[in-house]
């Protein structure tokens, strides 16, 4: 840890209360690693990954369904095994977990954007744009998110023209994962904004004079923040799951360029064959990551929440 | 009241049209039924007679107006691939997504509840800790792989258990059950574990901290320090306090496990509607994915209708709001 | 949790309690799919057929390996180059009691082409039928076809009387204006086996027929169909014991059932060619770098692309040695196949290369291949496979793998053929060439319904000419010179890239025994139960 002179932003976090609590909390630090480990390894995967799985000129197929190379047959080329492509498995799995992460990250910030903004409105503005905008959660709400991004996708794929599929899929993925979650974010937003908003010192600014925009964005905003942190870091999990759900499916990222849950998916047809390093590798990558980023939002939660502490 | 009640079926209807619409919208881009529905030696104009016949050559406004002013007589047209009417079909399967439902709902409820006071009531201990860890590693596995280890564990390697299907199920009318028969009852067993897993592990959670905020309130503490015994603290007080926003957020979830039985129902070959639906997706059978979804919005909006009136009963503060 | 391990500890209890043997002699099995409607004449599609053809039969019957034997009719005869004399059969009873006469042969043909019907194709085989007495009937064909009988095993007899007191005198039509059509979810056929419940997409029971007219081999006297969609839940049901058979099975599970106790991997050539087309048709490729010209088009570049893609690793690592890689696009089961010209297309990237240069793209170009991703066995697989050994030789090949609905939307006639370069497989469903050749050889003309599966619109007049021949050539070593000359062509212009068979693959359980037919059919006259 760095140590400053000035009090600087930076210091005000490291001597915060969160701070203290996270350092107190091996089960935040270790998740906390682990995520950062895996984030990294996802960035880097290109310098980290001994082979570059989507470079199909460089996979040869007589590789394939090799086992992991410290079993009988196995090849110190391929750490983890290969795939029935003959890709390394632990290639595919840095890759998959940089589309993995990349598909979490942007949709819940795409959810978080939208429902922070139409929360923030909705409780602010109030009357017939309030009643608007809940009765459009509540028709979202009526959907489980799963056949709401379901639907998202297929209309996706039927509207846009079949030659860019593969190009676009990742960002139809996330359009069609992001906006099946924005509605928790509008409501808990809508609802600290219906508190705040009757609070003193916002009645007092209004008064004066200060813009609506203004007033959100200093004085509600950041009251808001807290429980929005604590939703986005579950939805991240949710978000990967899903992701994974609809591979499942078979509506996910095309599998030349997998996505972990593809590669769940892929090697799903391979539980029963004995070829289980296809499979169980991204299976327990998919899991760390999405027990690291629950563990995370569990103390999140916990720490933001003034009245557990 | 009365017009509080009114006013939310009345935004139902409409929440119910939208859907029909977005839904039926959505039906002209997944794909071309008519090659699902013959052969591949059929000729190219047989092949457009039977789109023509099928209406699917009209402007969608007008299969739209169909399809709504039919759907509202409770007529949901013909499915494509099995020729019979999709009321029939849709009724046919609903007894098995309930009751799949129902026991998973009881398994949340009966589960969930319990583990979250516990790990609040002991919130230090190791017990507890390890049941969150344990819920978290639930929530992180997908569904479907869930359900595939436990068919791959207690169907094939442990042989307790059947792997797919409901058994013997006996017919009462036109429902269908399970839970006559033991093998029906067998059968019910993996795939309403999956499907409430992850149901299990969201009430658990919420219970959890909906109570331990109970907990830290001063009417507890007051409790206490009137020496009532901890016992009575904890369920006569916290519990019951608890429990109010507890049931109005466990019944949205339990909506959600009649869609959720989607993915549990095709890991198990579970003959329910969620089945039917992923089928008729992969065959583009228009009328059965339109009428599977108006009918899981018929679903939200009673709970969600509901719950409504029921918080509006519970919690006077709300009825300010509403005024 | 208390009440968990209750639970579980009951469960086991019953498990145990329950683990009775299996019943004597019910046949229980799976397939992937489901029996859509139990009118034989409402949609022509393999699985539906053969399982009907169970409990429906036709003038004549397919055996164990697909050849043609008498069925509802004793013999045959041709008269004239266009009539054939059909005896039929003495003393036959439908299910439901009703005698078997020349009438319903008539009724059941009209039925193929009624509205509704999908079985059109091969009502129109026969131009007219008279009857000469209750058990002669006198066949007319349009024009001189060898073939005909090849056509009947399929054109499932129904009962007139039945039908027309159920009001399914019209097959059950897909546009579902007929409401509820009785022969939808009722059978009464003269096959072995009758049909005791039907759930659709649910559960199917067959009971055996005990007054069949002939002494089958198998020994079932139930038979109980399940579908299953998702694999690994159907390679579960059957190693843990709960059905008999299950199929289609991931090839990649063959040696863990082999491996598992009890139960084993039945695998065969399967009658279904998988092949690549090219787009021969268009003056420029769609979904590709190259504009204002097809490179398809040149004979060089469609060799280079053969000689890219090795079948030998496909078979051995997708299809874990069970395809047999080919060079035509019709089966050894087919009736003319031409064995000499069935050696594969040689593997060669560099001349490959060298081909791709001369015919002026050395450093290759962009394509799309269109490929399902759930129609055939590992199809996805085998186009990612070809478009990284494509990728090999400089050949960017961007792959479009849709689920089936999507995939057909897309390349079939009704989109106008929206491909450059796709994945097909192929079954002539009247085990004959010549369907291979008028359905994926011959230009496309869509007036005559010729080359409608010709997606590429390979084009050769010789060879159209040679098909029409084929067609109505009634002299057997003729014929057969002449598919040999037309698919010769087609090889040496490489019309089409063939891949291979892909095999048969079910999962049987030490206690049944089951005759696997060449087109995946099952038939349960041949099921033994121990």
């Amino acid at each position: 840890m760095e140590q400053s002179l000035e009090k600087t932003r930076l210091q005000r976090i490291f001597g915060s209360d969160i701070w203290y609590s996270f350092t107190h909390n091996p089960t935040a630090i270790i998740s906390a690693l682990v995520t950062l480990g895996l984030i990294f390894a996802a960035i880097f995967a290109p310098w980290l990954a001994p082979h570059n799985p989507f470079d199909l000129a460089s996979i040869s197929i007589m590789d394939g369904n090799l086992p992991p190379a410290w079993s009988a047959g196995g090849d110190t080329n391929f750490l983890l095994g290969t795939d029935d492509q003959g890709r390394g498995v632990l290639s595919t799995i840095l890759y998959g977990a940089r589309i993995s992460l990349l598909v979490g990250f942007s949709s819940v910030i795409f959810s978080m954007v939208v429902g922070i903004a139409l929360g923030l409105v909705s409780g602010y503005v109030g009357g017939r744009t309030d009643a608007l905008i809940m009765r459009i959660a509540d028709i979202q709400l009526s959907f489980p998110a799963i056949l709401i991004a379901l639907l998202v996708d297929g209309v996706a794929r039927g509207v846009i023209p079949s030659d860019m599929h593969t190009d676009i899929s990742i960002y139809v993925l996330i359009f069609a994962i992001g906006i099946s979650g924005w509605v928790q974010y509008a409501r808990t937003v809508r609802g600290s904004t219906l508190v705040e908003k009757n609070k003193e010192y916002v009645q007092a600014a209004r008064v004066i004079g200060i813009r609506p925009f203004t007033i959100l964005r200093r004085h509600i905003l950041p009251n808001v923040m807290g429980p929005v942190m604590v939703i986005a870091t579950i939805h991240l999990a949710i978000a990967i799951i899903t992701e994974a759900t609809l591979s499942f499916l078979g509506v996910g990222v095309p599998p030349t360029t997998p996505s972990l849950g593809t590669l769940i998916r892929i090697g799903n047809e391979y539980l029963f064959s004995g070829d289980w390093w296809i499979t169980i590798f991204p299976g327990i990558t998919l899991v760390v990551l999405v027990l690291a980023v629950n563990l995370l939002g569990d103390w999140m939660r916990d720490a933001l929440n003034p009245k557990l502490r | 009241m009365f017009s509080f009640i009114f006013k939310r079926l009345l935004q139902s209807v409409v929440v119910m049209l939208t859907v029909a619409l977005i839904a039926f919208a959505m039906f002209r881009f997944v794909g071309d039924p008519i090659n699902n529905m013959v052969g591949q030696d059929t000729s190219q104009a047989d092949r457009e007679a039977l789109a023509e016949a099928l209406g699917l050559n009209d402007p969608f406004i007008v299969q739209f107006g169909r399809f709504a002013l039919n759907a509202a007589e409770g007529d949901f047209g013909f499915s494509y691939k099995y020729r019979q009417p999709v009321s029939k079909l849709i009724l046919e399967r609903l007894a098995a997504t309930l009751e799949l439902s129902f026991v998973a709902a009881v398994l949340t409820l009966a589960i969930g509840i319990p583990a979250g006071v516990y790990t609040a009531l002991k919130s230090k201990g190791l017990l507890s800790k390890g049941i969150m860890t344990l819920s978290l590693v639930g929530v992180s596995l997908p569904t479907f792989l869930i359900g595939i280890l436990l068919i791959l564990l207690f169907g094939v390697i442990l042989r307790w258990l059947p792997t797919f299907g409901r058994g013997e199920v006996v017919a009462l009318g036109w429902w269908t059950t399970g839970f006559l028969t033991a093998s029906g009852l067998k059968s019910l067993i993996l795939p309403s574990i999956t499907l409430a897993l992850f149901q299990m592990t969201l009430i658990m959670r919420l219970v959890r901290a909906e109570m331990l905020e109970v907990m830290r309130t001063d009417f507890i503490k007051f409790a206490r320090a009137r020496g009532l015994p901890d016992r009575a603290v904890h369920f006569r007080h916290a519990l019951k306090n608890t429990l109010v926003p507890v049931i109005t957020i466990t019944g949205l979830q339990l909506g959600s496990l009649i869609a959720f039985a989607i993915i549990t129902e095709s890991v198990f070959q579970w003959p329910g509607m969620g089945l039917l639906f992923i089928q008729a997706v992969a065959d583009v059978d228009i009328p059965i994915m339109a009428a599977y979804l108006v009918l899981i919005a018929f679903f939200f909006v009673v709970i969600n209708m509901i719950v409504d009136i029921l918080y509006y009963a519970v919690d006077p503060r709300l009825r300010v709001d509403n005024a | 949790m208390k009440l968990r391990t209750g639970l579980l500890a009951a469960t086991m209890a019953a498990a145990i309690a329950v683990a009775a043997p299996a019943q004597a002699k019910t046949f229980k099995y799976a397939f992937q799919g489901d029996l859509s409607s139990l009118d034989p004449h409402s949609l022509n599609e393999s699985f539906l057929l053969a399982t009907l053809g169970n409990v429906y039969e036709g003038l004549v019957l397919y055996g164990p390996n697909l050849e043609i034997m008498p069925g509802l009719a004793e013999e045959w005869k041709l008269l004239t180059p266009t009539t054939w004399e059909f005896k039929l059969r003495k003393g036959v009873k439908f299910h439901g009691g009703q005698d078997f006469t020349a009438d319903d042969v008539i009724f059941s043909w009209q039925r193929t082409l009624s509205e509704g019907s999908d079985q059109k194709v091969r009502g129109g085989q026969i131009k007219n039928i008279t009857k000469v007495d209750d058990h002669t009937i006198v066949v007319e064909t349009p024009a001189p076809n060898p073939i005909l009988v090849q056509d009947l095993p399929y054109l499932l007899i129904m009962d007139k009387e039945w039908s027309e007191e159920n009001g399914a005198t019209n097959a059950t039509s897909a546009a579902g204006d007929n409401t509820g059509n009785y022969a939808n979810l009722n059978a009464n056929g003269t096959g072995p086996f009758m049909v005791e419940s039907h759930k659709a997409d649910v559960k199917t029971v067959f009971k055996k027929n005990e007054d069949y007219w002939k002494d089958i081999d198998g020994n079932v006297t139930e038979v109980e169909f399940t579908p299953i969609k998702e694999a690994p839940t159907r390679v579960a049901a059957l190693i843990s014991g709960e059905l008999h058979m299950v199929y289609p099975v991931p090839v990649q599970d063959w040696e863990r059932l082999d491996k598992a106790e009890g139960v084993k991997a039945l695998t065969g050539p399967e009658a279904r060619t998988i092949f690549i087309g090219f787009d021969q048709g268009r003056d420029e490729l769609l979904y590709s770098n190259i504009k204002g010209k097809n490179p398809f088009k040149d004979q060089r570049v469609r060799a280079a692309f053969v000689h890219a893609v090795d079948l030998e690793a496909i078979k051995e690592k997708i299809m874990r040695g069970a395809a047999t890689p080919t060079g035509l696009l019709a089966a050894p089961q087919i009736n003319g196949f031409v064995e000499s010209l069935n050696t594969p297309y040689a593997y060669d990237p560099e001349k490959s290369k060298a081909l791709l240069a001369e015919a002026g793209y050395p450093d290759g170009f962009e394509v799309t291949l269109d490929c399902p991703n759930n129609r055939y066995v590992n199809d996805e697989k085998i186009c990612q496979a070809v478009t990284s050994m494509l990728a090999k030789v400089g050949v960017k090949v961007d792959l479009l793998a849709q689920p089936k609905s999507k995939y057909f939307g897309k390349v079939l006639s009704t989109s106008g053929y929206d491909t450059s370069f796709y994945l097909l497989g192929w079954t002539p469903g009247s085990m004959d060439v010549e369907n291979v050749l008028s359905s994926l050889i011959v230009c496309q003309d869509p007036e005559n319904k010729k080359g409608m599966f010709n997606l590429g619109n390979y084009c050769n007049a010789k060879v159209d000419e040679l098909t029409a021949a084929i067609g109505s050539e009634t002299d057997q070593e003729k014929r057969n010179a002449m598919i040999a000359e037309a698919f010769k062509i087609v090889k040496d212009e490489v019309g089409y890239m063939p891949i291979h068979q892909q095999p048969l693959s079910w999962g049987v359980s030490d206690g049944a025994e089951v005759n696997q037919r060449a087109d995946n059919g099952l038939d349960y006259r041949y099921v033994t139960v121990k």
